[in-house]
Protein backbone atom coordinates (compact mmCIF):
# COMPACT_ATOMS: atom_id res chain seq x y z
CA UNK A 1 0.00 0.00 0.00
CA UNK A 2 0.87 3.48 -0.57
CA UNK A 3 -0.52 4.86 3.08
CA UNK A 4 3.01 5.55 4.87
CA UNK A 5 4.18 3.57 7.43
CA UNK A 6 3.94 4.89 11.19
CA UNK A 7 6.92 6.96 12.43
CA UNK A 8 9.72 4.16 12.13
CA UNK A 9 12.10 4.35 14.92
CA UNK A 10 15.28 3.94 12.79
CA UNK A 11 15.71 7.20 10.16
CA UNK A 12 18.26 6.33 7.97
CA UNK A 13 19.28 9.51 6.16
CA UNK A 14 22.38 11.95 5.25
CA UNK A 15 23.71 15.19 6.91
CA UNK A 16 25.60 16.84 4.34
CA UNK A 17 27.92 20.11 4.94
CA UNK A 18 27.32 22.76 3.27
CA UNK A 19 30.64 24.40 5.03
CA UNK A 20 32.77 21.68 3.79
CA UNK A 21 31.29 20.50 0.25
CA UNK A 22 34.09 21.57 -1.97
CA UNK A 23 31.24 20.78 -5.15
CA UNK A 24 33.69 18.37 -7.20
CA UNK A 25 30.73 16.13 -8.13
CA UNK A 26 32.06 12.90 -6.76
CA UNK A 27 29.35 11.92 -5.12
CA UNK A 28 27.41 12.79 -8.70
CA UNK A 29 29.56 10.20 -10.38
CA UNK A 30 29.92 7.77 -7.23
CA UNK A 31 26.28 7.32 -6.98
CA UNK A 32 25.66 6.93 -11.43
CA UNK A 33 28.38 4.42 -10.88
CA UNK A 34 26.98 2.01 -8.18
CA UNK A 35 23.41 2.83 -8.93
CA UNK A 36 23.92 1.91 -13.07
CA UNK A 37 24.76 -1.71 -12.00
CA UNK A 38 22.89 -2.94 -9.07
CA UNK A 39 19.39 -2.36 -7.74
CA UNK A 40 17.19 -1.92 -10.59
CA UNK A 41 16.70 -0.50 -13.86
CA UNK A 42 20.51 1.52 -14.93
CA UNK A 43 20.13 5.20 -15.10
CA UNK A 44 20.43 5.84 -19.21
CA UNK A 45 21.86 8.25 -20.94
CA UNK A 46 19.90 9.84 -24.04
CA UNK A 47 22.47 11.64 -26.97
CA UNK A 48 25.32 11.12 -24.09
CA UNK A 49 27.91 12.25 -26.90
CA UNK A 50 25.72 14.26 -28.62
CA UNK A 51 24.89 18.00 -28.40
CA UNK A 52 22.44 17.89 -26.22
CA UNK A 53 23.65 15.23 -23.34
CA UNK A 54 20.77 14.69 -21.13
CA UNK A 55 20.61 11.72 -17.88
CA UNK A 56 18.63 9.83 -15.13
CA UNK A 57 20.98 11.03 -11.62
CA UNK A 58 20.41 10.48 -8.33
CA UNK A 59 21.79 13.29 -6.80
CA UNK A 60 23.35 16.27 -8.78
CA UNK A 61 25.14 19.39 -6.79
CA UNK A 62 24.55 22.91 -7.49
CA UNK A 63 26.09 25.76 -6.59
CA UNK A 64 24.46 28.86 -4.84
CA UNK A 65 26.04 32.53 -4.53
CA UNK A 66 24.67 33.67 -0.98
CA UNK A 67 25.86 37.94 -0.53
CA UNK A 68 25.65 38.71 3.33
CA UNK A 69 24.28 42.05 4.07
CA UNK A 70 28.00 42.90 4.85
CA UNK A 71 31.45 41.39 3.41
CA UNK A 72 32.02 39.54 0.64
CA UNK A 73 29.76 37.15 -1.40
CA UNK A 74 30.14 32.86 -0.46
CA UNK A 75 30.10 30.41 -2.89
CA UNK A 76 27.85 27.32 -1.13
CA UNK A 77 28.29 23.87 -3.45
CA UNK A 78 25.11 22.20 -2.93
CA UNK A 79 24.13 18.51 -3.41
CA UNK A 80 20.48 17.47 -3.46
CA UNK A 81 19.19 13.88 -3.47
CA UNK A 82 16.05 12.03 -1.88
CA UNK A 83 15.75 12.92 1.72
CA UNK A 84 13.75 10.26 2.53
CA UNK A 85 10.92 12.79 4.13
CA UNK A 86 8.72 10.83 6.60
CA UNK A 87 5.56 12.98 5.48
CA UNK A 88 6.51 11.60 1.64
CA UNK A 89 4.25 13.43 -0.26
CA UNK A 90 5.68 10.95 -3.60
CA UNK A 91 4.42 7.57 -1.68
CA UNK A 92 0.74 9.03 -1.30
CA UNK A 93 0.08 9.76 -4.61
CA UNK A 94 1.64 6.52 -6.08
CA UNK A 95 -1.77 5.18 -8.11
CA UNK A 96 0.09 1.44 -8.08
CA UNK A 97 1.78 1.16 -4.72
CA UNK A 98 5.28 0.97 -6.63
CA UNK A 99 6.42 3.91 -5.01
CA UNK A 100 6.81 2.73 -0.86
CA UNK A 101 8.62 3.80 2.84
CA UNK A 102 10.06 0.98 4.35
CA UNK A 103 8.54 0.96 8.38
CA UNK A 104 11.88 -0.63 9.11
CA UNK A 105 14.07 2.45 8.60
CA UNK A 106 12.09 5.06 6.52
CA UNK A 107 13.97 4.60 3.23
CA UNK A 108 11.58 6.02 0.31
CA UNK A 109 11.93 3.30 -2.61
CA UNK A 110 10.36 2.34 -5.66
CA UNK A 111 9.25 -0.98 -6.86
CA UNK A 112 10.44 -0.50 -10.72
CA UNK A 113 8.23 -3.98 -11.81
CA UNK A 114 4.70 -2.09 -10.08
CA UNK A 115 5.48 1.61 -11.39
CA UNK A 116 3.21 2.63 -14.24
CA UNK A 117 5.76 5.54 -15.09
CA UNK A 118 3.00 8.23 -14.58
CA UNK A 119 5.67 10.92 -13.36
CA UNK A 120 3.17 12.28 -10.18
CA UNK A 121 5.57 11.19 -7.55
CA UNK A 122 8.23 13.60 -9.63
CA UNK A 123 5.76 16.08 -9.74
CA UNK A 124 4.68 15.77 -5.51
CA UNK A 125 8.15 15.68 -4.47
CA UNK A 126 9.07 19.86 -3.81
CA UNK A 127 13.08 18.65 -3.96
CA UNK A 128 13.25 17.07 -7.67
CA UNK A 129 14.38 13.97 -6.07
CA UNK A 130 12.67 11.81 -8.64
CA UNK A 131 13.89 11.17 -12.08
CA UNK A 132 11.61 9.32 -14.65
CA UNK A 133 14.31 7.13 -16.61
CA UNK A 134 13.29 7.95 -20.07
CA UNK A 135 14.67 4.38 -21.56
CA UNK A 136 13.07 2.18 -18.67
CA UNK A 137 10.03 4.69 -18.29
CA UNK A 138 10.13 4.04 -14.68
CA UNK A 139 10.66 6.13 -11.80
CA UNK A 140 14.59 6.48 -10.42
CA UNK A 141 15.31 7.66 -7.15
CA UNK A 142 17.93 7.78 -4.66
CA UNK A 143 17.57 4.15 -2.69
CA UNK A 144 20.38 5.34 0.28
CA UNK A 145 22.08 2.39 -1.06
CA UNK A 146 20.09 0.16 0.33
CA UNK A 147 22.36 -2.62 -1.82
CA UNK A 148 25.39 -1.61 0.40
CA UNK A 149 24.25 -0.68 3.24
CA UNK A 150 22.84 -4.00 4.29
CA UNK A 151 25.31 -5.64 2.03
CA UNK A 152 27.83 -8.02 3.96
CA UNK A 153 29.49 -9.12 0.99
CA UNK A 154 31.01 -6.23 1.00
CA UNK A 155 33.97 -5.02 3.69
CA UNK A 156 32.28 -3.04 6.62
CA UNK A 157 33.72 0.31 6.01
CA UNK A 158 32.18 0.05 2.06
CA UNK A 159 28.28 -0.54 3.81
CA UNK A 160 27.68 3.42 3.38
CA UNK A 161 25.77 4.81 0.03
CA UNK A 162 28.13 5.31 -2.49
CA UNK A 163 28.27 8.98 -2.16
CA UNK A 164 29.09 9.10 0.96
CA UNK A 165 32.16 6.57 0.85
CA UNK A 166 33.22 8.59 -2.34
CA UNK A 167 32.92 11.97 -0.44
CA UNK A 168 37.07 13.32 -0.28
CA UNK A 169 35.69 16.33 1.55
CA UNK A 170 34.23 14.17 4.18
CA UNK A 171 30.80 16.24 3.45
CA UNK A 172 28.46 13.75 3.30
CA UNK A 173 27.95 11.74 6.68
CA UNK A 174 25.43 8.37 6.86
CA UNK A 175 23.79 7.22 9.68
CA UNK A 176 20.14 6.90 11.84
CA UNK A 177 18.68 10.39 12.35
CA UNK A 178 15.96 8.60 15.05
CA UNK A 179 18.51 7.96 17.10
CA UNK A 180 19.58 10.98 19.21
CA UNK A 181 22.53 9.65 20.58
CA UNK A 182 23.77 8.83 16.94
CA UNK A 183 26.77 10.14 15.28
CA UNK A 184 24.80 12.29 12.54
CA UNK A 185 22.05 13.39 15.33
CA UNK A 186 24.81 14.59 17.25
CA UNK A 187 26.20 16.38 13.95
CA UNK A 188 23.17 18.06 13.70
CA UNK A 189 22.67 19.48 17.49
CA UNK A 190 25.93 20.50 17.02
CA UNK A 191 25.81 22.54 13.46
CA UNK A 192 22.25 23.06 13.58
CA UNK A 193 21.63 21.27 10.67
CA UNK A 194 18.33 22.19 9.11
CA UNK A 195 15.47 21.01 6.55
CA UNK A 196 14.57 22.23 3.31
CA UNK A 197 11.60 23.78 2.43
CA UNK A 198 10.45 22.93 6.02
CA UNK A 199 7.10 25.03 4.79
CA UNK A 200 5.88 22.00 2.51
CA UNK A 201 5.40 19.58 5.58
CA UNK A 202 7.32 16.63 3.85
CA UNK A 203 9.49 16.58 6.80
CA UNK A 204 12.59 15.28 5.29
CA UNK A 205 15.26 13.06 7.28
CA UNK A 206 17.99 14.03 5.87
CA UNK A 207 19.81 17.66 7.41
CA UNK A 208 21.79 19.92 5.68
CA UNK A 209 24.65 22.07 7.79
CA UNK A 210 24.70 25.79 6.94
CA UNK A 211 28.21 26.82 5.95
CA UNK A 212 29.93 28.05 9.24
CA UNK A 213 30.39 32.07 9.54
CA UNK A 214 33.55 33.70 7.57
CA UNK A 215 36.05 34.87 9.35
CA UNK A 216 36.94 38.73 8.99
CA UNK A 217 40.25 40.41 9.03
CA UNK A 218 40.59 42.01 12.51
CA UNK A 219 40.45 46.01 11.69
CA UNK A 220 43.89 47.05 12.78
CA UNK A 221 46.32 47.35 10.09
CA UNK A 222 50.11 45.84 11.40
CA UNK A 223 51.85 47.83 8.71
CA UNK A 224 50.02 50.80 9.37
CA UNK A 225 52.97 52.55 11.55
CA UNK A 226 55.48 51.70 9.51
CA UNK A 227 53.30 54.24 6.76
CA UNK A 228 53.38 56.99 9.24
CA UNK A 229 56.97 58.20 8.41
CA UNK A 230 57.66 61.69 10.36
CA UNK A 231 60.44 63.24 8.49
CA UNK A 232 63.81 64.53 10.61
CA UNK A 233 66.68 66.54 10.05
CA UNK A 234 66.89 68.41 7.15
CA UNK A 235 64.04 66.37 5.41
CA UNK A 236 61.94 67.53 8.49
CA UNK A 237 63.04 71.14 8.00
CA UNK A 238 62.40 71.20 4.55
CA UNK A 239 58.94 69.66 5.41
CA UNK A 240 57.81 72.18 7.77
CA UNK A 241 59.18 75.33 5.11
CA UNK A 242 57.50 73.55 2.31
CA UNK A 243 54.09 73.55 4.63
CA UNK A 244 54.22 77.06 5.01
CA UNK A 245 54.54 78.17 1.78
CA UNK B 1 4.83 22.49 -15.93
CA UNK B 2 5.02 20.91 -19.35
CA UNK B 3 1.63 20.79 -21.46
CA UNK B 4 1.66 17.39 -22.27
CA UNK B 5 -0.93 16.75 -25.51
CA UNK B 6 -2.01 13.62 -23.92
CA UNK B 7 -2.90 15.09 -20.66
CA UNK B 8 -4.35 18.25 -21.83
CA UNK B 9 -6.79 16.25 -24.40
CA UNK B 10 -7.47 13.88 -21.54
CA UNK B 11 -8.74 15.89 -19.10
CA UNK B 12 -10.73 18.58 -21.85
CA UNK B 13 -12.11 15.67 -23.58
CA UNK B 14 -12.89 13.36 -20.75
CA UNK B 15 -14.34 15.91 -18.50
CA UNK B 16 -16.42 17.03 -21.42
CA UNK B 17 -17.89 13.64 -21.61
CA UNK B 18 -18.40 13.18 -18.18
CA UNK B 19 -20.32 16.49 -18.56
CA UNK B 20 -22.37 15.69 -20.80
CA UNK B 21 -23.10 11.70 -19.43
CA UNK B 22 -23.82 13.71 -15.76
CA UNK B 23 -26.46 15.77 -17.89
CA UNK B 24 -28.60 12.49 -19.64
CA UNK B 25 -28.28 10.83 -16.69
CA UNK B 26 -29.81 13.35 -14.68
CA UNK B 27 -32.93 13.68 -16.97
CA UNK B 28 -31.88 16.89 -18.15
CA UNK B 29 -32.43 16.10 -21.95
CA UNK B 30 -34.86 13.39 -21.79
CA UNK B 31 -34.05 11.43 -25.16
CA UNK B 32 -34.59 8.33 -26.59
CA UNK B 33 -33.89 6.19 -29.37
CA UNK B 34 -31.68 7.64 -32.55
CA UNK B 35 -31.46 10.97 -30.27
CA UNK B 36 -30.11 9.29 -27.34
CA UNK B 37 -27.71 7.09 -29.50
CA UNK B 38 -26.33 10.29 -30.95
CA UNK B 39 -26.12 11.59 -27.08
CA UNK B 40 -24.80 8.79 -25.29
CA UNK B 41 -22.61 8.28 -27.46
CA UNK B 42 -20.77 11.51 -27.96
CA UNK B 43 -20.78 10.99 -24.23
CA UNK B 44 -18.88 7.67 -23.87
CA UNK B 45 -16.94 8.77 -26.77
CA UNK B 46 -15.26 11.50 -25.50
CA UNK B 47 -15.15 10.22 -21.85
CA UNK B 48 -13.46 6.99 -23.37
CA UNK B 49 -11.11 9.16 -25.92
CA UNK B 50 -9.93 10.90 -22.65
CA UNK B 51 -9.20 7.64 -20.67
CA UNK B 52 -7.57 6.70 -23.74
CA UNK B 53 -5.32 9.82 -24.38
CA UNK B 54 -3.91 9.36 -20.52
CA UNK B 55 -2.36 6.19 -21.21
CA UNK B 56 -0.26 7.57 -23.67
CA UNK B 57 1.72 9.72 -21.39
CA UNK B 58 2.77 6.80 -19.40
CA UNK B 59 5.89 5.36 -19.40
CA UNK B 60 4.81 1.81 -19.03
CA UNK B 61 1.13 1.70 -20.02
CA UNK B 62 0.58 -1.64 -20.22
CA UNK B 63 0.83 -2.25 -16.15
CA UNK B 64 -1.93 0.49 -16.65
CA UNK B 65 -4.06 -1.89 -14.39
CA UNK B 66 -2.21 -1.42 -11.07
CA UNK B 67 -3.69 2.17 -10.71
CA UNK B 68 -6.35 0.50 -9.82
CA UNK B 69 -4.87 -0.94 -5.88
CA UNK B 70 -4.50 1.86 -4.24
CA UNK B 71 -7.68 3.93 -4.23
CA UNK B 72 -7.24 4.06 -0.33
CA UNK B 73 -4.51 6.75 -0.52
CA UNK B 74 -4.28 7.90 -4.42
CA UNK B 75 -6.59 10.62 -6.23
CA UNK B 76 -5.20 8.89 -9.60
CA UNK B 77 -6.26 5.46 -8.86
CA UNK B 78 -9.38 6.66 -7.51
CA UNK B 79 -9.98 8.36 -10.70
CA UNK B 80 -9.60 4.92 -12.54
CA UNK B 81 -12.21 3.11 -10.39
CA UNK B 82 -14.59 6.68 -10.55
CA UNK B 83 -14.21 6.72 -14.42
CA UNK B 84 -15.01 2.70 -14.64
CA UNK B 85 -18.01 2.61 -12.15
CA UNK B 86 -19.63 5.79 -13.79
CA UNK B 87 -19.31 3.93 -17.64
CA UNK B 88 -20.10 0.75 -16.17
CA UNK B 89 -23.26 2.29 -14.46
CA UNK B 90 -24.11 4.78 -17.28
CA UNK B 91 -24.69 1.60 -19.67
CA UNK B 92 -27.14 0.38 -19.13
CA UNK B 93 -29.30 3.41 -18.26
CA UNK B 94 -27.80 4.61 -22.06
CA UNK B 95 -28.99 1.13 -23.45
CA UNK B 96 -32.30 1.53 -22.12
CA UNK B 97 -32.94 4.70 -23.65
CA UNK B 98 -31.67 3.71 -26.83
CA UNK B 99 -32.52 0.49 -27.95
CA UNK B 100 -36.09 0.23 -25.87
CA UNK B 101 -36.74 4.27 -25.18
CA UNK B 102 -36.92 3.94 -21.57
CA UNK B 103 -35.53 6.05 -19.21
CA UNK B 104 -34.10 4.88 -16.21
CA UNK B 105 -33.86 7.73 -13.79
CA UNK B 106 -32.92 6.38 -10.60
CA UNK B 107 -30.16 4.33 -12.12
CA UNK B 108 -29.14 7.24 -14.29
CA UNK B 109 -28.76 9.88 -11.47
CA UNK B 110 -26.46 7.57 -9.49
CA UNK B 111 -24.56 7.14 -12.65
CA UNK B 112 -24.65 10.87 -13.14
CA UNK B 113 -22.98 11.22 -9.86
CA UNK B 114 -20.79 9.02 -10.51
CA UNK B 115 -19.32 11.18 -13.42
CA UNK B 116 -18.76 14.30 -11.55
CA UNK B 117 -17.33 12.24 -8.51
CA UNK B 118 -14.92 11.46 -11.54
CA UNK B 119 -14.44 15.04 -12.40
CA UNK B 120 -13.63 15.75 -9.21
CA UNK B 121 -10.63 12.97 -8.59
CA UNK B 122 -9.31 14.39 -11.75
CA UNK B 123 -9.15 17.89 -10.16
CA UNK B 124 -7.90 16.47 -7.24
CA UNK B 125 -4.61 14.87 -8.67
CA UNK B 126 -3.76 18.06 -9.56
CA UNK B 127 -5.69 20.10 -6.26
CA UNK B 128 -3.47 18.05 -4.37
CA UNK B 129 0.11 19.06 -5.30
CA UNK B 130 1.04 21.41 -2.65
CA UNK B 131 4.42 21.78 -5.02
CA UNK B 132 2.43 23.67 -7.83
CA UNK B 133 0.52 26.03 -5.34
CA UNK B 134 -1.20 27.55 -8.37
CA UNK B 135 -3.76 24.12 -8.37
CA UNK B 136 -3.44 23.68 -4.78
CA UNK B 137 -6.49 25.53 -4.25
CA UNK B 138 -10.17 24.86 -4.20
CA UNK B 139 -10.62 27.26 -7.86
CA UNK B 140 -8.69 23.75 -9.36
CA UNK B 141 -12.13 21.48 -8.44
CA UNK B 142 -14.16 24.83 -9.05
CA UNK B 143 -12.99 25.33 -12.56
CA UNK B 144 -12.87 21.44 -13.53
CA UNK B 145 -16.96 21.20 -12.17
CA UNK B 146 -17.45 24.18 -14.67
CA UNK B 147 -15.98 22.93 -17.50
CA UNK B 148 -17.76 19.38 -16.86
CA UNK B 149 -21.32 21.13 -16.14
CA UNK B 150 -21.59 24.10 -18.52
CA UNK B 151 -19.65 21.88 -21.18
CA UNK B 152 -22.37 18.99 -20.88
CA UNK B 153 -25.29 21.21 -20.45
CA UNK B 154 -23.89 22.81 -24.02
CA UNK B 155 -23.70 19.45 -25.98
CA UNK B 156 -26.98 18.02 -24.36
CA UNK B 157 -28.68 21.04 -25.85
CA UNK B 158 -29.75 22.60 -22.14
CA UNK B 159 -31.91 25.72 -22.14
CA UNK B 160 -29.66 26.78 -19.19
CA UNK B 161 -26.30 26.42 -20.95
CA UNK B 162 -25.90 30.18 -21.82
CA UNK B 163 -26.17 30.46 -17.78
CA UNK B 164 -23.84 27.79 -17.03
CA UNK B 165 -21.27 29.30 -19.78
CA UNK B 166 -21.46 32.73 -18.47
CA UNK B 167 -20.60 31.01 -14.53
CA UNK B 168 -17.89 29.25 -16.51
CA UNK B 169 -16.79 32.05 -17.93
CA UNK B 170 -16.62 33.83 -14.38
CA UNK B 171 -14.55 30.66 -12.13
CA UNK B 172 -11.72 30.74 -15.54
CA UNK B 173 -11.22 34.43 -14.85
CA UNK B 174 -11.37 33.86 -11.07
CA UNK B 175 -9.10 30.79 -11.34
CA UNK B 176 -6.93 32.67 -14.03
CA UNK B 177 -6.44 35.85 -11.29
CA UNK B 178 -6.46 34.04 -8.39
CA UNK B 179 -3.54 31.76 -9.12
CA UNK B 180 -0.74 34.39 -9.87
CA UNK B 181 -0.03 35.83 -6.43
CA UNK B 182 -0.45 31.82 -4.58
CA UNK B 183 3.32 31.29 -5.03
CA UNK B 184 4.70 34.60 -3.59
CA UNK B 185 1.56 33.79 -0.95
CA UNK B 186 3.04 30.56 0.38
CA UNK B 187 6.24 31.62 0.70
CA UNK B 188 8.62 29.58 -1.01
CA UNK B 189 11.80 31.36 -2.10
CA UNK B 190 15.40 29.84 -2.72
CA UNK B 191 16.61 30.77 0.56
CA UNK B 192 13.56 28.29 2.12
CA UNK B 193 14.66 25.97 -0.62
CA UNK B 194 18.25 25.92 0.15
CA UNK B 195 17.89 27.09 4.05
CA UNK B 196 20.90 29.69 2.65
CA UNK B 197 18.61 32.48 4.51
CA UNK B 198 21.91 34.47 5.40
CA UNK B 199 22.02 36.41 2.81
CA UNK B 200 20.92 36.92 -0.66
CA UNK B 201 20.85 33.90 -2.50
CA UNK B 202 21.30 33.09 -6.12
CA UNK B 203 21.57 30.41 -8.32
CA UNK B 204 24.90 30.27 -9.70
CA UNK B 205 25.76 27.25 -11.38
CA UNK B 206 23.15 24.63 -12.47
CA UNK B 207 24.17 21.02 -11.69
CA UNK B 208 24.38 20.00 -15.56
CA UNK B 209 25.05 21.84 -18.19
CA UNK B 210 22.48 20.38 -20.31
CA UNK B 211 18.81 19.91 -19.62
CA UNK B 212 17.16 17.04 -17.48
CA UNK B 213 13.45 15.48 -17.28
CA UNK B 214 12.43 17.81 -14.12
CA UNK B 215 13.86 20.86 -16.50
CA UNK B 216 11.82 19.45 -18.94
CA UNK B 217 8.70 18.41 -17.10
CA UNK B 218 8.22 20.87 -14.36
CA UNK B 219 9.88 23.88 -15.58
CA UNK B 220 8.32 25.29 -18.63
CA UNK B 221 8.36 28.74 -19.68
CA UNK B 222 7.39 29.00 -23.47
CA UNK B 223 4.30 30.49 -24.34
CA UNK B 224 4.14 32.41 -20.92
CA UNK B 225 4.35 35.70 -22.82
CA UNK B 226 1.14 35.52 -24.89
CA UNK B 227 -0.66 33.79 -20.96
CA UNK B 228 -2.54 37.90 -21.21
CA UNK B 229 -3.55 36.98 -24.71
CA UNK B 230 -4.02 33.52 -24.00
CA UNK B 231 -6.55 33.65 -21.13
CA UNK B 232 -8.59 36.17 -23.21
CA UNK B 233 -9.07 33.76 -26.24
CA UNK B 234 -9.76 31.22 -23.72
CA UNK B 235 -12.53 32.27 -21.90
CA UNK B 236 -14.10 34.22 -25.16
CA UNK B 237 -14.18 30.82 -27.09
CA UNK B 238 -14.46 28.50 -23.73
CA UNK B 239 -17.50 30.41 -22.70
CA UNK B 240 -18.03 34.08 -24.14
CA UNK B 241 -18.69 33.08 -28.00
CA UNK B 242 -20.73 29.39 -27.48
CA UNK B 243 -23.63 31.16 -25.34
CA UNK B 244 -23.93 33.78 -27.54
CA UNK B 245 -23.95 31.70 -30.32
CA UNK B 246 -26.73 29.83 -28.13
CA UNK B 247 -28.84 32.27 -27.78
CA UNK B 248 -28.59 34.51 -30.60
CA UNK B 249 -28.46 31.26 -33.75
CA UNK B 250 -31.62 29.03 -33.70
CA UNK B 251 -31.98 25.66 -31.58
CA UNK B 252 -30.58 23.26 -33.46
CA UNK B 253 -27.84 20.27 -33.51
CA UNK B 254 -26.13 22.93 -36.20
CA UNK B 255 -26.13 25.77 -33.31
CA UNK B 256 -25.14 23.04 -30.67
CA UNK B 257 -22.28 22.44 -32.81
CA UNK B 258 -20.87 25.63 -33.77
CA UNK B 259 -21.04 26.53 -30.11
CA UNK B 260 -18.91 22.99 -28.86
CA UNK B 261 -16.41 23.86 -31.34
CA UNK B 262 -16.15 27.06 -30.25
CA UNK B 263 -16.20 25.65 -26.43
CA UNK B 264 -13.49 23.21 -27.25
CA UNK B 265 -10.73 25.39 -28.74
CA UNK B 266 -11.10 27.46 -25.29
CA UNK B 267 -11.33 24.25 -23.61
CA UNK B 268 -8.14 23.58 -25.13
CA UNK B 269 -6.40 26.84 -24.88
CA UNK B 270 -7.63 27.39 -21.11
CA UNK B 271 -6.04 24.12 -20.11
CA UNK B 272 -2.97 24.43 -22.26
CA UNK B 273 -2.23 27.43 -19.92
CA UNK B 274 -3.87 25.46 -16.73
CA UNK B 275 -0.34 23.57 -17.33
CA UNK B 276 1.78 26.27 -18.56
CA UNK B 277 1.42 28.82 -16.32
CA UNK B 278 1.44 26.76 -13.30
CA UNK B 279 4.93 26.97 -11.43
CA UNK B 280 6.42 23.81 -9.42
CA UNK B 281 8.82 24.75 -6.43
CA UNK B 282 11.73 22.87 -7.53
CA UNK B 283 12.49 25.90 -10.28
CA UNK B 284 13.59 27.92 -7.33
CA UNK B 285 16.43 25.52 -7.14
CA UNK B 286 17.32 26.04 -10.78
CA UNK B 287 16.87 29.87 -10.00
CA UNK B 288 14.02 29.49 -12.32
CA UNK B 289 10.17 29.23 -12.94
Amino acid sequence: MTALPPPSAKKLGLVIDLDTCVGCHACVTACKGWNDQGYGAPLSDQDAWGANPSGTFLNRVHSYEVTPETGAPQLVHFPKSCLHCENAPCVTVCPTGASYKRAEDGIVLVNESACIGCGLCAWACPYGARELDQAAGVMKKCTLCVDRIYNENLPEVDRVPACVRTCPAGARHFGDLGDPDSAVSQLVAERGGMELMPEQGTRPVNRYLPPRPKDRLEETAPLAPLLDIQATGFAGWLDRLLDRI
Amino acid sequence: MHPAPSVILFTVLSGLGFGLLAMLGLGAAPVTGWAAFVAYGAGFGLAVAGLLASTFHLGNPQRALRAFTQWRTSWLSREAWASVAALGLMAPVAASAVFMGRLMPALGAVAAVLCLITVLTTSMIYTQLRTVPRWNHWTTPALFFGHAVAGGALLAGLGNAPILLGLLGLFMALSFRAGDARFAERGHTLATATGLGHGKVRSFAPPHTGTNYLMREMIHVVGRKHALKLRVIAVLFAAVLPAVALVLLPAGLATTLVAAAFHLIGAFAGRWLFFAEAEHVVGLYYGKR
